[in-house]
């Protein structure tokens, strides 16, 4: 057994690695990245020839490895929160097919918003599904309950659903972790027809899988990871879901039982017996109120249950040891309140990053034209929103910059301005180009090409070297696929180029192409270090 | 032995090499570590801020709680204002003294500097200069480290062998450039 010092993130990939893992599909998102990241870089998973190379998106890496997992290997998904509703649909559905291989998807949740357009819980995916969710506490957790996703998964053959929150993905302790790898599968493909979900075989596959439901709850009120902790002569009841566990242990809380909950479905059998011995029960669980809810179904209306809902926690925001104590009546002594000499110093966009280079010319010829709107989508240049641009109109989800232009020059807008990243172009907005082709929309998309990943910290970018022909392919007419250098030098160029394609009554597509300064500078690094080793 | 740390800066300026190496010098002691960090679109240029906890018992929360910070390492000083609802009464600020100024509604310094000095225990030092002084460009933040030893509560030499261990894979030269700005800082809290 040997100790390291790890995130969350890479504890769940050493995990899946030491289980048996063959291979992790997965698009970067924070807080979820560091986990494919991990596996990418790790020595075992280079030598037993682990796939981890990047998806183009959440959907197609579900669906990888559901695929793999009908080959009888290990999979493992991986992706931000709001990720879960890009492959909602193969997620769903891989619960009615039920699965070979052991299939664990992770869902990273980010409550706060620290970098994403909302808090949504997985869990709710996971109830929806009617699959087993486990919930880590902390980074040991993190790393031995991969481990028993995957064997929880090939017990009931069903994909499994890992839920972590930033504040686990992105903090580091010490984990003790086995010493061997248990080996990966071999290829033993399903037999049958339990995978064609015309609906006859689907009827009957929704029945096993309510079927497996009170299996489900036997495993839950037997793990090891829901557990009771009596405190004192305990009073009230306390549900400590994941990470909410911690916060309670930080504030040491006297004559209180406390139930830690780390696998669903819920455990009804404690949470009734919690009830009886407990005056009221207050649910401590970061993210949504989705056990609050569950509990107050369960034990009915007159049983008082405490939480977001009645306000004894915020009802958005992430939890913290402050809103915790609080929570319990506790404030701890503050010696100094907020300094008064303070400024907000938001993200901005790096010095020299080719994405501001757009954004001036876009305002400036924007500025000829009263009614444009610029549509902007998801990644380090949503941060165009902010001074000193303040270019963009707005930012929903990935891909969502190119379908709005359209909807809103079918409404009448002009001119109706998409701007997308490289990889939110190819992670969904390809689709939504050919929507626009197909109905010849006056729309100028604006595919601005920094060769990465950029803000999840510089992943390959599925579509690099292939934008032009990609656009051809969909349609998109050869005199309207143009391609700029954005510097400040060819800014009468680029403006010149803009105007053109605003002026042209059908879709134009304008790749503005230079390299991330972050990753050219890593780039520039390597070279040199391969110079000085050679 | 229990010391809970909140080091923060702007994006970029490698308050993450700081957290690491008081990392090796605790895992060395055996002491209980965790460090939370920050990833994702807080990088680019805006606040950014980890909590580091170090204890000979078990830790529960990744967080620290307001009031409840023994020492804010800052690489910029406006920085170390922002968290100072976390500080204890009897808490350290070090920082740096030289505003990093990419905001056009940057307070003014002179008002900075005085909010600062108000606090009872502040190590305020100019480490860009300190360090292009002496030879070592690229480390202050380690400059700053030293200065924060005391606070910390870790054994001088410890620090230095965490020092050389994490800079070890960098070369010689980075690890000697590295333990004289250690010890730069540790001149310097006085």
């Amino acid at each position: 057994m040997e100790k390291q010092f790890l995130l969350g993130d890479e504890a769940i990939a050493l995990g899946a690695i030491h289980a048996g893992l063959s291979g992790v599909y997965a698009y970067p998102g924070t807080p979820s990245t560091e986990i494919t990241e991990y596996i990418q870089a790790n020595s075992l998973a280079r030598e037993r020839g682990i796939h981890s190379r990047w998806c183009t998106n959440e959907k197609t890496a579900m669906e990888a490895a559901l695929g793999m997992s009908y080959a009888g290997r290990r999979a493992l998904v991986c992706m931000k929160h709001v990720g879960m509703n890009v492959c909602a649909d193969a997620f769903v559905n891989a619960a009615i097919t039920g699965t070979g291989g052991g299939l664990v998807v992770v869902a990273a949740d980010d409550p706060s918003m620290h970098s994403s357009q909302n808090e949504q819980d997985s869990r709710f995916y996971g109830r929806f599904a009617m699959v087993p969710i486990l919930e880590p506490s902390n980074q040991q957790e993190a790393y031995d309950m991969t481990r028993l996703a995957f064997d929880l998964s090939e017990q009931l053959a069903l994909p499994v659903l890992l839920r972590v929150v930033t504040r686990l993905a992105h903090s580091r302790a010490s984990v003790v972790v086995a010493d061997e790898a248990r080996a990966v599968n071999s290829l033993s493909p399903a037999e049958g027809k339990n995978w064609v979900l015309l609906p006859a075989i689907a009827r009957r596959q929704y029945e096993a899988l309510i079927g497996k439901q009170p299996q489900m709850m036997t495993l839950s009120e037997e793990s090891a990871y829901n557990r009771s902790e009596s405190y004192g002569r305990p009073r009230l009841g306390i549900i400590a879901c994941g990470i909410g566990y911690n916060y309670v242990r930080e504030c040491r809380p006297e004559d209180v039982l406390l139930l830690k909950v780390s696998q669903y479905p819920l455990p009804e059998k404690q949470v009734r017996q919690l009830a009886e011995a407990c005056d009221a029960i207050m649910v401590v669980e970061d993210g949504q109120p989705v056990v609050e809810q569950e509990v107050k179904v369960l034990l009915g209306r007159d049983y008082k249950v405490l939480g977001r809902l009645t306000g004894h926690l915020p009802r958005t925001g992430e939890l913290t040891p402050d809103n915790v104590a609080a929570a319990f009546g506790r404030r701890q002594e503050q010696a100094y309140g907020t300094a008064k000499n303070l400024a907000a110093r938001p993200p901005q966009l790096c010095p020299g990053c080719g994405h501001r280079d757009v954004y001036t010319a876009l305002n400036q010829v924007a500025a000829q034209y009263p009614g444009a709107r610029i549509f902007g989508d998801i990644g380090c240049y949503t941060l165009g929103a902010l001074p000193p641009f303040q270019s963009i109109a707005s930012c929903v989800d990935m891909g969502a910059s190119i379908t709005m232009a359209k909807g809103a020059a079918d409404a009448g807008l002009r001119p109706a301005i998409a701007v997308i990243g490289d990889s939110t172009f190819t992670h969904s907005g390809m689709t939504g180009l050919l929507d626009a082709v197909n109905d010849r929309s006056p729309i100028t998309v604006i595919i601005s090409d920094n060769l990465t990943t950029a803000m999840t910290g510089g992943q390959d970018s599925a579509g690099t070297n292939k934008f032009e022909a990609i656009c051809l392919g969909l349609g998109v007419e050869p005199e309207h696929v143009r391609v700029v250098v954005p510097l400040p030098k060819n800014m009468e160029e680029i403006t010149r180029i803009l105007r053109e394609e605003i002026e042209y009554e059908g879709v134009s597509v304008i790749i503005p192409r230079r390299e991330c300064i972050q990753t050219l500078r890593r780039h520039l690094r390597e070279k040199q270090k391969e110079a000085g080793n050679a | 032995m229990k010391t809970d740390i909140i080091l923060c800066g702007v994006g970029g300026q490698g308050i993450l090499s700081i957290a690491t190496v008081i990392g090796e010098a605790a895992m060395n002691e055996n002491l209980y570590i965790k460090q939370a960090e920050v990833h994702g679109m807080s990088q680019r240029g805006g606040d950014v801020q980890s909590n580091l906890r170090l204890s000979s018992e078990p830790i529960a929360s990744d967080l620290i709680a307001l009031g409840g910070a023994d020492v804010i390492i800052s690489m910029e000083p406006m920085e170390a204002l922002r968290y100072l609802p976390y500080l204890k009464r009897e808490g350290w600020i070090i920082t740096s003294s030289a505003p990093f100024v990419n905001i056009p509604n940057y307070p003014d310094m002179e008002a900075v500097r005085a909010e600062l000095a108000g606090i009872e225990h502040v190590v305020a030092l100019d480490i860009e200069q300190m360090a292009k002084d002496n030879g070592v460009p690229r480390s202050a933040n380690i400059i700053l480290l030293g200065a924060a030893q005391k606070a910390l509560g870790l054994e001088y030499h410890k620090l230095e062998q965490a020092v050389r261990r994490i800079f070890s894979r960098k070369g010689e030269a980075v690890v000697e450039a590295n333990i004289k700005a250690l010890a730069l800082g540790r001149a310097a809290q006085g």
